[in-house]
C-alpha cells in the first residue's frame, strides 16, 4: 500500500498493469468519452417540470400573497380570493402616513443611508484585505482567514449588551454611527470573504503581463485589475447592502425612532387601533421594503448566486 | 535615509513586505474594535454584580465583583436569599425562562436545518436540471431569501391569522400564533420557507462540481440511480453540504427576529429563543446577567461551530481559499 502511491506517481504504465480494476489508464478514458453518444433524459422531463412548478410556488407565493393585500380594500383583507378586486392605494397612504407614531418613509431614508454607508466602508477596507488574500503570500494568511471566517459566524446578540452600554455612555444613541458600526460586523467578514473568492479566479497574468511592460504595482492594479474586478465589486456590494437592509436585532436595541430602519419600523407598526393589526396596512409596508430589493434579485440573479456560493452568508 | 536602506537592503535580506500589513492591517483593527472589544467586555461584565436592592441590607447596591453569579443564576436557577446564601428561584423569575429557551432553540435549530437541508436538496437537484426557466426558478427562490426577516415574520403573521389563508387552504380553525404547538410549527414553516432556498443554491453549486463523466462511468459499470446518487453524489457534494450545514445551524443558533415578530417577545412564550432572552433582560437593566446568557451564546455557537469543524468535516478555511471552481 505503503510503495504503491509513488508508483502510481512516477511510472502510470506498470501501475494500470499490476492494479487491474481500481484505475483505467488516462489515455483510454479519454477516448471512451469522445465516442460515447450525449446523454439524454428518459421520460423524467415531467417530474422535473411539476417540481419546477413546486418551486416557483414555494418561492413566490407568500410574497404574491403580500402584494395582493396590499392593493385589497382593508374590508376584504381576510378574503382568499387571488385577485384584489377593490383595487386601492389606500394601504400604502396608511403605511406612509406618520398617524400613530409611524414614520415609514423616514425608516426607508434611514435604511438607505444605513445600509449604503456600512457597504461603502465594508467595500473601501474589504478589497485591500481581499487583495492581500488572494494575491500576497505573507506569514499568518491562513490564520487571518480563520479569524475572519469566524468573525462572519459570530453571533450578532452577543455584541447588543455591551455595544449599548457604551453608545448609551457616549450618547450615541439615536445616531446613525451607533447603527453603522455594528453593521461593519456583519458586512465586513462577508464583503472579504466573498472577495476573496472572487479575485482567486481573475486571471492574474494580466497583471503581470503589464508589469512586465513597465506598469508600476499600482497602476496594474488600477488600470487591469480595478476593471476586471469591477464585477464582483459590484455583486460583493448588493450583498453587503441586502444583508444590512436586514439586519435587525442591533438595530432594534440601538436605534431610536428617529434612526429606526424599516425592519425595526415594521416590527412595531401599529394602526390607529392597537387591538387590529392593520394587516393590509403592514403588507403595503413589506411591498415597499421588498418589491425594490426583489427587482434587484432578478435583475442581478445570476450575480447574487455567484456572490451566495463564493461564500455563504448570514441572512 | 530612506535611499540607504533602500540600496542596502537586498545586500543585507530580502526588503520586509509591508503590503500585508496595510492591506489586511485595517480591516483587522476595525473588526478588533466592532466585534473584539464587545465580547471581551461582555465577558468582563457577566462577572460583574448587576445594580439592585442588596438582601442583607436592604440597600441598593452598585456593581462590583460577582464571580460565577450570573452564570449560576441562568444555569442552576440559584437566586440570592434573602438572609444570604441561594435558593432555587421562584417561577416567573426570568432564569427560570433559561433553561425552556435553550430548549427551544435547539429544537429550531435541528428541525429547521433538517428539513432545509432534505428540502434544498430535492431543490437543488431539480434546479440543475436543464430545463426551461431554469433562471426564473433561480431568481424565484432568491425571493425568501431577499426579503428581511422582519417583513418575512409579519407577512407569515398574517398568512396564520385565525382568519388568515393558511387556515382558509387547510379547513382548519388553528389559533397558529397563541397554541404552543402550532406556534413552533409557525416558526419552522416560515423559517425553513425562507431559508430553504439559500441551501438549495448552496448544495447546487456543490453537485455542479461533480464532474458529468463520473456518473457515466457508473452508469457503464451499471449503477442504478440510488447507487449513483448514494456512492457519487452524496459523498463528492459532502464538502459543500457541510459547509451550507455549518453556515445555515450557527445561523439557527441565533434566531431573534422570527419569534419575537410572529409570536410574541416575551420571554416565557412557547417560542422563546435565548436570544430573546438576552434581550429582554437588558431591557430590564440587568446588563450584567445580560451579558452572561449572551456570553453562554457565543460559547454554544463557538462549540457547535468547533463541533461541526473539527469532526464532521466542514473544512470551511480551506473551501474558501482553496476552491476555484464556481456555479455559472
Amino acid at each position: 500500500m505503503s510503495h504503491r502511491v509513488p508508483d502510481h506517481s512516477t511510472s502510470p504504465t506498470t501501475t494500470t498493469t499490476t492494479s487491474s480494476s481500481s484505475t483505467s489508464g488516462p489515455d483510454r478514458r479519454t477516448d471512451d468519452r469522445d465516442l460515447k453518444p450525449p446523454r439524454k433524459p428518459l421520460g423524467r422531463t415531467a417530474g422535473t417540470y411539476v417540481g419546477a412548478l413546486l418551486i416557483l410556488i414555494w418561492g413566490l407565493a407568500p410574497f404574491y400573497w403580500m402584494l395582493v393585500t396590499a392593493f385589497r380594500d382593508n374590508r376584504f383583507v381576510f378574503s382568499a380570493s387571488p385577485l384584489p378586486s377593490n383595487v386601492t392605494l389606500d394601504n400604502f397612504r396608511e403605511a406612509l402616513s406618520t398617524d400613530g407614531g409611524n414614520n415609514f418613509l423616514g425608516a426607508i431614508i434611514n435604511s438607505v443611508i444605513i445600509s449604503s454607508v456600512t457597504t461603502a466602508l465594508a467595500l473601501t477596507f474589504g478589497v485591500f484585505t481581499a487583495y492581500a488574500l488572494a494575491r500576497v503570500d505573507f506569514r499568518g494568511k491562513f490564520f487571518v482567514t480563520g479569524l475572519i471566517l469566524a468573525a462572519s459566524m459570530f453571533p450578532g446578540v452577543a455584541l447588543v449588551t455591551p455595544l449599548f452600554q457604551l453608545f448609551t455612555d457616549i450618547g450615541w444613541i439615536g445616531t446613525y454611527q451607533a447603527l453603522i458600526i455594528p453593521n461593519i460586523s456583519f458586512a465586513l467578514p462577508l464583503t472579504i470573504y466573498t472577495l476573496t473568492s472572487f479575485f482567486n479566479d481573475l486571471p492574474w497574468e494580466l497583471e503581470e503581463a503589464a508589469r512586465v511592460d513597465g506598469a508600476t504595482r499600482g497602476q496594474a492594479f488600477i488600470k487591469i485589475i480595478l476593471p476586471l474586478a469591477a464585477p464582483a465589486l459590484f455583486t460583493t456590494a448588493i450583498l453587503a447592502f441586502i444583508i444590512t437592509w436586514n439586519e435587525f436585532i442591533l438595530s432594534q436595541q440601538l436605534s431610536t425612532t428617529a434612526t429606526e430602519p424599516v425592519t425595526v419600523a415594521i416590527a412595531r407598526f401599529s394602526g390607529v387601533n392597537p387591538y387590529i393589526p392593520p394587516h393590509a396596512a403592514i403588507m403595503a409596508a413589506g411591498a415597499l421594503v421588498t418589491v425594490p430589493l426583489v427587482i434587484m434579485v432578478l435583475l442581478f440573479q445570476r450575480r447574487i448566486i455567484s456572490g451566495l456560493t463564493a461564500g455563504g452568508l448570514k441572512s | 535615509m530612506t535611499t540607504s536602506e533602500k540600496s542596502q537592503a537586498p545586500l543585507v535580506a530580502k526588503k520586509f513586505d509591508w503590503r500585508p500589513v496595510w492591506m489586511v492591517g485595517p480591516a483587522l483593527i476595525i473588526l478588533a474594535v466592532v466585534i473584539g472589544y464587545p465580547i471581551v467586555r461582555a465577558v468582563y461584565l457577566s462577572f460583574m454584580a448587576d445594580r439592585g436592592l442588596d438582601p442583607a441590607t436592604g440597600m441598593f447596591t452598585q456593581g462590583g465583583f460577582a464571580g460565577f453569579q450570573h452564570y449560576l443564576y441562568w444555569l442552576t436557577q440559584a437566586c440570592p436569599a434573602p438572609g444570604g446564601g441561594t435558593v432555587t428561584c421562584p417561577d416567573g423569575v426570568s432564569a427560570t425562562d433559561f433553561w425552556p429557551a435553550m430548549g427551544n432553540t435547539l429544537f429550531f435549530t435541528v428541525t429547521t436545518v433538517s428539513l432545509e437541508t432534505v428540502l434544498g436538496f430535492a431543490m437543488a437537484v431539480i434546479m440543475g436540471k436543464s430545463i426551461w426557466g431554469r433562471s426564473l426558478l433561480r431568481a424565484a427562490v432568491l425571493v425568501p431569501w431577499a426579503i428581511p426577516t422582519a417583513v418575512t415574520a409579519k407577512l407569515w403573521a398574517f398568512i396564520f391569522d385565525p382568519n388568515g389563508i393558511a387556515n382558509t387552504i387547510l379547513g382548519t380553525n388553528i389559533a397558529w400564533t397563541t397554541d404552543p404547538f402550532y406556534a413552533r410549527v409557525a416558526i419552522i414553516v416560515a423559517d425553513v420557507w425562507k431559508t430553504a432556498p439559500f441551501m438549495a443554491l448552496l448544495i447546487l453549486a456543490g453537485l455542479q462540481m461533480i464532474p458529468g463523466d463520473v456518473y457515466e462511468a457508473a452508469r457503464v459499470d451499471g449503477a442504478s440511480r440510488w447507487q449513483q446518487f448514494v456512492r457519487i453524489t452524496l459523498p463528492l457534494v459532502r464538502p459543500a453540504l457541510m459547509v451550507a450545514i455549518l453556515f445555515r445551524t450557527l445561523d439557527a443558533l441565533r434566531m431573534y427576529d422570527l419569534p419575537v415578530i410572529l409570536v410574541s417577545a416575551n420571554s416565557n412564550s412557547p417560542t422563546a429563543t435565548v436570544s430573546m432572552l438576552v434581550v429582554n433582560e437588558m431591557r430590564m437593566g440587568n446588563f450584567n446577567s445580560a451579558s452572561a446568557i449572551s456570553t453562554l451564546v457565543f460559547l454554544l455557537v463557538f462549540a457547535v461551530a468547533y463541533i461541526m469543524v473539527k469532526f464532521l468535516g466542514a473544512n470551511v478555511v480551506e473551501d474558501r481559499t482553496g476552491k476555484k471552481e464556481e456555479i455559472r
